[in-house]
């Protein structure tokens, strides 16, 4: 811990249930550990439904695959990785207690996060163009428009949950970049930006495994 | 144990506990401590909390119990006279959804769970307080959400939601149910989140994991089942009413999707949420059991561990729900196989338990009546379990009274009782005063009969062929189904005198001191009620739990204090 000062600043972040900062830390980020693994879980149904699907109708899921936008999905995908490299950076400048650092960082990462999002939002409208919602003006010229409409029900499902958390990921880096820029993580309570930073990760991994499966199915 | 705290130690702080004697109320307490309902609506202490959970989930029981009661009256006669068919359909699925999600789930952990684990490990309070709290608020908005689809005319889907009759047809409040149980699913996670970083991080020095409680196990065992089982009941939830909504989605056979996907992601919670509904009913047993019959716990890593395999095995049952819904018959076997051995971890408890009397200075006080008839109940459920597991009979007696009898022997008969008892056991610590232990036994025992005498004709009648959810049935079933509703109205009475007494006992009981069980658990080295932060110093432990011994306490009488 390069970062610990002098321990009576840091008192005044402590819990009264908890004995002093270090069982604090330990808690918060055993808690959010566990969290993402109850987000696993939540994702997992869908990746279910999804893998069970592909297994069955492989060769819809392929050409299905194939009407989706690879450069916008790529280019997010890029958007994202980028995101979570500033967000790292950013719980580093936390822990040297860099105030304008992390501020700019975070505010970065949420900007980035705002890239993202309108890029969906483009490829969803896109999407709609091409009649490629389900219930709302789908049409599929190819064999079994029902198994092609599933798969992007699925496509649907699956980046909508994502993009919500995505959302609920900007308006907390957006709500710590205010904190931090009140100087409220400065002599070692960098706990909460810390955190934070795993929730983004996660978002971010969701996404490194949605791209692939949604978009690149059966490209050579 | 010296009390009696001296002036200048007074000082220190606010929340500073006075004790005038060992044995006595202790004024200054987490009751005490903070008026008025805004103190109590933002309260962070897990007392506190723990008891806004017994009102909320109480308030449920009584809904479902209700719900109960008019499906009872209903079935004295073969023809339907009270309600309609649909009524009757809203009827189970109400008392489905609200005693499962609303009462069971909840009831051991967030009531004495919330109330005594702190207390147990020697914290001062949870983990995360503020969650804690929160998780109260969002379990309240989930019961708000099934109490406005209850009032807009209800859900006739059973608690179960199967597809494609939830998604497609049925013409009732199926979205806004869902989200209910969605919303409260949040709840049961936050609270699972919470109990595990506790009982890591916050034990008192000296408190390694084979010196805690067995009911601390039971606790961590059932909250890693709420966070990794509760998310797939909760992204299952969401497709169905995104399908309902939409009228597409992955259970929608018109795409080539499938049904009875619905069944393996539901049980693969419901299953697992099974344990939930006992395996912290189980933790409560150990601690009764013990402190009754003055005995040190018999095998006491065999009993913790079954905690966990039990927690871990209720995971790969679940297939044994779908025995009949076109499930390969090779993975019939496999999940047959696997669910006969949940009955191994569950065996040895039972064993366990027993071998702990033996030898024992018995005490039959009403918290040891509920355990005892636990241990008799959850063994019949138990081993009606095991009939259900093995694929040829589960196909004879599948959907019938059978499987209705056999989980309430294991929810009603194991959890309720093991909550009852509990709620007996800590009642001294949590208001600081005793219930009448007369009424109390005769309360037991009550309940103990009609119990039984509710559900064991139901047995019967399942095994002769009667089907679950239908209230108009062939004549020669009337008799079994008499004997079942008036054994309900004797269990209803049953109910009702802890209620009444324990509100009695609130104001008027007898002071019961710090520890009236003479019990070895830290909860019960603090004064009653426990002081906001639970104790003056935190403790230091040195020993493994429940170091009782039958010939010390040979002067004890706790069957009437």
């Amino acid at each position: 811990m390069p970062t610990l000062t002098s321990p009576v600043s840091e008192d005044a972040f402590v819990g009264q249930q908890f004995d002093d900062i270090e069982q604090q830390r330990d808690a918060a980020k055993l808690g959010m550990w566990i969290f993402l693994a109850t987000e696993v879980l939540f994702f997992g149904g869908l990746f279910l439904g999804y893998t069970i699907y592909r297994f069955t109708y492989g060769h819809v899921f392929v050409e299905a695959s194939h009407k989706l936008d690879v450069v916008i999905g790529g280019t997010n995908t890029a958007v994202l990785l980028v995101s979570s490299l500033l967000m790292a950076f950013a719980v580093r400048a936390s822990k040297l207690d860099q105030r304008r650092m992390l501020t700019g960082l975070l505010l970065g990462t949420a900007l980035l996060g705002c890239v993202f999002m309108s890029l969906k939002g483009v490829e969803y409208h896109k999407d709609y163009t091409d009649h490629l919602v389900p219930r709302m003006g789908f049409k599929w010229e190819g064999a079994d428009p029902g198994n092609a409409e599933l798969f992007y029900w699925i496509y649907f499902a699956m980046t909508g949950l994502h993009a919500i958390h995505v959302t609920v990921g900007i308006g907390i880096m957006l709500v710590l970049a205010l904190l931090a820029w009140l100087g409220k993580f400065s002599r070692g309570n960098h706990n909460t930006v810390e955190i934070a930073g795993l929730y983004w990760h996660f978002v971010d991994i969701v996404w490194c495994f949605l791209f692939p499966l949604l978009y690149l199915v059966g490209h050579r | 144990m010296n009390n009696a705290t001296s002036e200048a130690d007074s000082m220190k702080s606010a929340t500073e506990v006075i004790v005038d004697r060992p044995g006595e109320f202790a004024r200054e307490n987490y009751l005490s401590i903070h008026h008025g309902v805004k103190a109590w609506l933002l309260t962070k202490d897990h007392k506190r909390i723990g008891l806004l959970y017994l009102g909320t989930i109480l308030s449920f029981f009584v809904i479902a119990s209700v719900a109960a009661a008019l499906m009872r009256i209903e079935l004295l006669t073969p023809q339907p006279k009270l309600v309609t068919s649909e009524t009757y359909n809203k009827l189970f699925t109400i008392h489905g959804v609200l005693m499962v999600w609303f009462f069971l789930i909840p009831s051991i952990p967030t009531v004495l769970g919330n109330f005594v684990l702190p207390m147990m490990i020697g914290a001062r309070d949870v983990a995360f307080p503020k969650l804690n709290l929160m998780s109260w608020y969002i379990f309240v908005a989930g019961g708000a959400l099934a109490l406005w689809s209850l009032i807009h005319g209800g859900v006739d889907t059973g608690w179960t939601f199967y597809t494609p009759y939830s998604t497609t047809y049925a013409n009732t409040h199926v979205i806004s149910m869902a989200a209910g149980v969605f919303v409260a699913g949040f709840s049961t996670i936050v609270t699972g989140i919470n109990f595990i970083v506790t009982t890591h991080k916050m034990r008192a020095p000296g408190l390694t994991w084979f010196r805690l409680p067995l009911f601390v196990w039971s606790l961590y065992a059932t909250s890693l089942i709420m966070v990794l089982a509760t998310p797939v009941l909760a992204i299952t939830l969401a497709l169905i009413s995104v399908e309902r909504f939409w009228g597409v989605g992955i259970f929608d056979p018109k795409l080539g999707g499938d049904p009875v996907l619905f069944q393996h992601m539901f049980w693969f919670y419901s299953h697992p949420a099974v344990y939930i509904m006992i395996l912290p009913g189980m933790g409560v047993i150990s601690e009764l059991i013990t402190c009754f019959s003055r005995k040190q716990i018999y095998g006491y890593v065999w009993v913790g561990s079954a905690s966990m395999a039990i927690a871990i095995l209720g995971f790969l049952v679940w297939g044994h729900h779908m025995f009949v819904s076109s499930q390969s018959v090779y993975a019939g076997m496999v999940f047959s196989i696997l669910s006969f051995l949940v009955a191994v971890p569950s065996g040895i408890k039972v064993f366990n338990w027993t071998a702990t009397l033996r030898k024992g200075s018995i005490h039959f006080a009403t918290p040891m009546l509920y355990a005892l008839g636990f241990i008799g109940l959850f063994t019949i459920g138990g081993l009606t379990g095991l009939f259900l597991a093995a694929l040829a009979v589960d196909v004879h007696v599948h959907d019938t009274y059978f499987v209705i009898a056999h989980f309430h022997y294991i929810m009603v008969g194991g959890m309720v009782m093991a909550f009852m008892g509990g709620l007996h056991y800590w009642w001294p610590k949590i208001s600081g005063r005793l219930y009448p232990e007369f009424a109390g036994k005769l309360a037991a025992m009550i309940t103990f009969i009609g119990f039984n005498l509710t559900f064991f004709p139901q047995f019967i009648l399942g095994y002769l062929g009667q089907p679950r959810r239908y209230h108009i049935y062939p004549p020669e079933f009337q008799i079994y189904h008499v004997l079942s509703t008036a054994g309900a109205s004797i269990l209803g009475i049953g109910y009702l005198m802890p209620l009444i007494y324990f509100i009695w006992a609130w104001r008027h009981g007898r002071v019961a001191g710090p520890n009236p069980w003479r019990a070895t658990g830290l909860e019960w080295q603090t004064t009653s009620p426990p002081p906001e932060h639970n104790f003056e110093e935190t403790p230091i432990v040195t020993g493994p739990p429940y170091s009782y011994s039958p010939e010390k306490d040979a002067d004890l009488n706790l069957a009437s204090l």
